[in-house]
């Protein structure tokens, strides 16, 4: 079992746990992100405003500017012109734990 | 408020028409409770007769396929039920719509347009005090006499927990009667095919203590928003022509009024939660949203603009 276990495993950087990424999804369809974003698992709306966010995991940049780690991904989601001042996308109230919770959701989203 | 608050009656359990909100959607809760269980008797003696056909003795096989059967379970038994079941219903259910205004009631005018609703708030004569759309506040406890009309094409107004169904008809008023006995968000839906988006034509109740109810209607004041960009931006792109925001120039009747859109539950008649993103994405395009709806997509603005404009229209509370 240990022998197998520490065979040629792939590296994947490490899931957010699973109800972090649960609550992240409900949180998105919640506040409504598909009014501007076409996203694998929400049918309806998908918007066409922002990119889509298919694979968004495998993503190395987040906005083409910084790179694609949890916490500025979350700052990111909850107060986007902090951090690109000429985005279309506003501040969209939420908590932290929210914020954390879809930038989680949005790191699973894999190709 | 940032959050809309999931609405009730808007699917999930249970179906709205089993989990009535008060007196006017009553009745209909009576008659699905008899048709439910009317039927599950009806089908009852449906799978009997099958199972006679296939599998009874002869004696009763002979007795099925008989004269005297067919005249009463064929004839005799459908025709005293469905006639019986008719009168009972509109007996019921004729209190669910109002021929005439006694004055008790607040009342509302409601239009159906493709596709959404012009809420028009009127006094006890009939003279318009207010105008909204795609949401209904109403106060818990006072019966609500809603004024039903259709700009182009037959719509139907139904809010599965206050009430009944009526159609709306171009050319005619029809009256329905709605009350909530505890206040809550509950959800409408247009009922009547009426093009494309139908589906997605909804409508949100807001049902409040009467405390909260005077609260909301001192608060029906045009104050313009923050203005500034927003502002500017709104009137310089085109919105005006068909957007009214009282206590500004814009006065267009085409769309709905927004003098008030950012304090509604929703975007885009009962379909979107309402906050500065989801109104930044109907801005821009509003088709991916809704498709075939009214409103053009624009994408004229720049990022920082589109910002601007959001947060102004999220800012008219």
């Amino acid at each position: 079992m240990m022998l197998s276990a520490c065979g040629a495993a792939p590296i994947e950087p490490p899931l957010a746990d699973e109800l972090s990424i649960a609550r992240g999804e409900a949180a998105a369809r919640r506040l409504g992100c598909g009014a501007c974003h076409d996203i694998p698992g929400i049918d309806w709306p998908k918007g066409r405003v922002g990119p889509p966010l298919a694979g968004f995991g495998d993503r190395a940049l987040v906005a083409g500017r910084f790179p694609n780690h949890l916490p500025l991904l979350a700052d990111f989601v909850r107060d986007a012109p902090s951090l690109v001042p000429e985005s279309g996308m506003p501040a969209v109230p939420m908590t932290d734990r929210e914020a954390r919770d879809i930038a989680a959701w949005l790191q699973s989203l894999r190709d | 408020m940032t959050s809309a608050a999931a609405p009730s009656g808007g699917g999930g359990w249970p179906p709205a028409v089993f989990d009535p909100a008060g007196p006017y959607s009553e009745p209909v809760t009576t008659l699905a409770w008899a048709l439910v269980l009317g039927g599950a008797l009806v089908f009852t003696i449906v799978i009997a007769a099958l199972w006679i056909a296939l599998r009874g003795s002869p004696r009763l096989q002979a007795r099925l396929g008989g004269e005297k059967a067919i005249w009463t379970l064929g004839f005799a038994f459908p025709a005293v039920v469905l006639t019986g079941l008719l009168i009972w219903g509109l007996t019921l259910t004729s209190s669910l719509s109002a021929t005439r205004v006694t004055g008790d009631e607040m009342r509302v005018k409601i239009i159906g347009e493709m596709w959404w609703w012009r809420v028009h708030y009127l006094d006890a004569e009939g003279r318009e005090t207010l105008r909204d759309a795609n949401e209904l506040h109403i106060p818990v406890g006072k019966p609500v006499l809603l004024e039903l009309e259709a700009a182009d094409v037959i719509h139907s107004f139904w809010v599965p927990r206050l009430g009944g169904k009526m159609d709306m008809i171009p050319g005619r008023t029809n009256r329905l009667l709605i009350q909530a006995d505890a206040p809550g968000i509950y959800k409408g839906q247009c009922a009547e095919y009426c093009g494309g988006p139908h589906a997605l034509m909804g409508f949100v109740v807001v049902a409040h203590t009467p405390q909260d109810f005077a609260r909301w209607q001192d608060s029906r004041q045009p104050r313009g928003g923050e203005g500034g960009a927003g502002l500017r931006l709104f009137l310089s792109s085109g919105c005006a022509a068909c957007h009214t925001i009282r206590g500004t120039p814009a006065n267009g009747l085409a769309g709905p009024d927004l003098t008030h859109v950012g304090s509604r539950r929703t975007l885009g008649a009962g379909i979107l939660p309402n906050n500065p993103g989801t109104m930044a994405g109907w801005i821009a395009d509003a088709q991916a949203i809704k498709p075939a709806n009214r409103m053009p997509a624009y994408h004229q603005f720049s990022g920082e603009e589109l910002r601007a404009l959001s947060d102004y229209m999220v800012s008219l509370k």
